[in-house]
């Protein structure tokens, strides 16, 4: 039964990092690491400007033929 | 290595020679799929096992103790380490997109043999060595791009006419795949509405990311992929129903609605439009190639197509004009070696690498799985009835606009068809016709809905598969034009900042229009010749596309081999050296053959020649039917042959400017500066390929890690 969870658990972990679901949670970690107190982002906030992040820079995520 | 080992490795070579052997040795009978699919995985399997590791240990000596950029410069944002099953899936599903489905659909035009040699050879000793050492050598520098290290590290001038390349083959690129959607959707209102369905449902889902729920990718791409899949089944409906003649339109009328689609979404926000978009169509690309292996092994369908045809040898084929060589390895780029794959190992993924090693799993891996999806591109080509696959993809001008006089023009070819036959396949699939459908997407989706309705659903699914497969392209198809026309703009943008400050400003509008509308107006108006050329647009635009990105990879593999020598690896630089000369010699003869070749079907100028001369005399030469049918003939071969002409000249300016740089390098070696980033221990640990060795697995045993790898929670000698 826990080897199961286990799997679940894993196969959760990799679809979140694959959709990009998992970025802000990886930010506040991120930015707690350095300081426990740190102001962080909404999650709103951070998804926007990580969208409009690509309007500046285009080439970045720009896919092949 | 293992007894055990020796064994398995010996067995897969065994599996890959029969492969091989069955291919090559049967003469007119049908054979089984299974054949082409054991040589290609049979030959990854011990590509990847021998020649990239030894890439990776002897040549490139990637060292798990140096930090990567990701580490280094971690952010939480852009660098990060990242999981390298995770950086597997985003490498491939960044550098797999329709590139790998149209070539190898067009190639087939000269049997499944060539092709297949091709792709499975041109990816174990090119396409997948180009994409790993190139991801090798940005990682060492922070992620720098392709564009970026062809200056660093060549020199300025070898760098700009890297950067007019880039440019060029965008232009092209955009115009080619716009090109291969307008075929598959003129006079078809079930795929007209399904493929308009998507805009509304990618608006949708940008404004539940924006607002109602920001950032829970994954359950609004689900519910995305299944209102796809009712637009896809809704299609159905509309093309029966009193709606049909709304969304039956013309090449024209389609041409006009792409482009404006191009402009507006580009310059729209990237949450309305192109997030959402390239969620979809990630979800549908993985999903769907899944789908297909899994269809392909199960059904295992049977060759029909000819090992070699006859216009392998002639070099008259319909579906594109030219020999073998060099015209196959042009054709098909994508899947085998794709200059393209350059700038995606260089730019995002390079800053999420958690480890050095892992250079092999990500760039040479994930390559070996987009020359697999062009494997399967190619048996879903040849499973069809070749005079089925020949009228599809032939030109109007040569087969005419009949069943009758396809049926005739094809049989001609040797490829005995019926017009019932070809009126039936049409009806299968509820399309008005199949005529004349060329660009390989309406060719791939007839073998896609063959090996699929054989599984689920049988005939009476063909029509759903059928339009499932031309959505799952057109899809990525229109995300590349929307994000490509950004980068495009981007580039453009930074070019004329250098003439005007304000350009160099990316949210300064009227600039943002400006280039928006320069980059939609270039790929345009090819896209418009492609349609209006009677000598067939894809047959005049693909060559031009295989050569850039042929040519792209000149530059990639220039730079590879330049680095390869410059940090001291002189005695290897033919692992990067040999696939550039071979790529030199096919892209500079077939810009050679398109430049001056006496063969009307081949030379862009004996073309214009021919053309001028009717004109001159008042002729009018079929397939053109009046006179502004021949000046459309010699306008469009005069803008090919120049740019022909221009991309065999870049290819030169840079090849020249490396051989400068690799010769003083080689001459003296002392004056080598390299912009690497020093070294810098790496305090993570994490196995190099996909599953983690039994010493790997001891090893993060010991930090105290899972599979996944990461920092140690204590310092570990």
């Amino acid at each position: 039964m826990s080897r199961v969870r286990a799997a679940l658990a894993k196969a959760r972990f990799l679809v979140r990092e694959f959709s990009g679901e998992a970025a802000y949670d990886r930010y506040v970690a991120h930015a707690r690491t350095h300081d426990p107190d740190a102001r962080v982002m909404t999650r709103r906030a951070f998804e926007r400007a990580r969208t409009d992040a690509r309007e500046a820079d285009p080439r970045e995520g720009f896919g092949c033929c | 290595m293992s007894p055990k080992s020796v064994a398995v490795w010996v067995l897969v070579g065994l599996v890959g020679a029969l492969g091989w052997g069955i291919l090559a040795l049967s003469r007119g009978e049908e054979i089984s799929a299974a054949w082409l699919l054991a040589a290609a995985l049979g030959s990854y399997a011990i590509g990847y096992r021998f020649y990239a590791r030894f890439i990776a240990d002897r040549v490139l000596k990637v060292d798990k103790t140096r930090a990567t950029p990701a580490e280094r410069l971690d952010n939480g944002v852009d660098f990060h380490p990242t999981d390298r099953r995770v950086l597997f899936g985003h490498h491939f599903a960044a550098v797999a997109g329709a590139g790998p489905l149209v070539g190898p659909v067009l190639a087939a035009q000269m049997g499944y043999l060539p092709g297949t040699i091709w792709i499975v050879a041109g990816v174990i000793f090119a396409g997948a060595v180009q994409d790993m050492v190139t991801l090798f050598f940005s990682t060492r520098r922070d992620g720098r791009s392709l564009g970026q290290m062809a200056r660093d590290e060549i020199g300025p001038v070898g760098g700009a006419a890297a950067l007019v390349a880039v440019f060029a083959i965008m232009i092209i690129l955009l115009a080619v795949l716009a090109l291969v959607i307008v075929n598959a959707l003129a006079h078809s209102p079930w795929g007209v509405f399904s493929i308009g369905m998507t805009i509304p449902i990618a608006l949708f889902m940008g404004f539940y990311l924006r607002v109602l729920r920001p950032g829970r990718v994954t359950e609004i791409s689900v519910i995305g992929v299944a209102l796809l899949l009712l637009a896809i089944v809704a299609g159905g409906w509309v093309a029966d129903s009193s709606l049909a003649s709304t969304f039956t339109l013309e090449k024209e009328t389609l041409v006009l609605w792409m482009v404006a689609y191009g402009f507006i979404a580009s310059v729209l926000p990237v949450w309305m439009l192109l997030a959402p978009r390239d969620y979809l169509s990630t979800f549908m690309k993985v999903g769907t190639i899944a789908l297909l292996a899994i269809g392909v092994v199960v059904a295992m369908p049977t060759l029909k197509m000819p090992a070699v045809t006859d216009f392998a040898a002639r070099g008259d084929g319909p579906v594109f004009a030219g020999s073998m060589f060099p015209f196959v390895f042009i054709t098909i780029a994508c899947g085998a070696l794709s200059g393209f794959h350059a700038l995606v190992s260089s730019g995002t993924t390079p800053k999420m690498i958690q480890k050095e090693t892992q250079v092999r799993v990500i760039g040479y891996g994930a390559m070996l799985t987009e020359s697999f999806v062009a494997v399967m591109a190619i048996i879903a080509a040849c499973i069809i009835e070749p005079g089925l696959f020949f009228a599809v993809n032939s030109p109007a001008g040569v087969i005419g606009t009949t069943v009758q006089t396809a049926s005739q023009a094809v049989t001609n070819f040797g490829f005995a068809i019926s017009p019932e036959f070809l009126a039936q396949a049409a009806k299968d699939v509820q399309e008005a016709s199949l005529l004349s459908r060329t660009g390989g997407a309406p060719t791939f989706a007839l073998g896609m809905s063959e090996i699929f309705s054989s599984v689920v659903g049988g005939a009476g699914m063909k029509a759903f598969w059928y339009h499932f497969a031309i959505m799952f392209e057109a899809l990525f198809i229109l995300t590349t034009l929307d994000a490509g026309t950004r980068v495009g703009r981007f580039m453009l943008q930074d070019t004329l900042g250098n003439v005007h400050k304000s350009f160099k400003d990316v949210s300064w509008k009227p600039g943002v229009w400006l280039a928006s509308a320069v980059v939609v107006g270039g790929w345009g108006y090819f896209l418009w010749v492609g349609i209006k050329d009677p000598l067939g647009g894809i047959n005049q635009l693909f060559p031009l596309f295989g050569i850039a990105n042929q040519l792209l990879a000149a530059v990639a593999l220039a730079v590879c081999t330049t680095l390869l020598v410059k940090s001291g690896r002189l005695k290897w630089a033919w692992v990067t050296g040999v696939p550039l000369a071979w790529d030199v010699a096919v892209t500079l003869t077939a810009s050679w053959q398109k430049v001056f070749s006496e063969d009307v079907k081949v030379g862009f100028f004996a073309q214009r020649d021919k053309y001028q001369t009717g004109i001159d005399a008042g002729k009018v030469l079929p397939p053109a039917k009046n006179m502004g049918e021949m000046h459309t003939v010699v306008t469009n071969a005069t803008v090919d042959g120049v740019l022909s002409a221009l991309f065999a000249i870049l290819i030169v300016i840079v090849l020249l400017d490396a051989a400068r740089t690799c010769l003083k390098a080689a001459g003296s070696p002392e004056t080598v500066r390299l912009s690497e980033v020093p070294w810098s221990e790496s305090k993570i640990i994490a196995p190099a390929g996909l599953i983690a060795t039994p010493e790997e697995r001891a090893e993060l045993a010991a930090a105290g890690l899972d599979s996944g790898g990461g920092r140690a929670k204590e310092p570990v000698a």
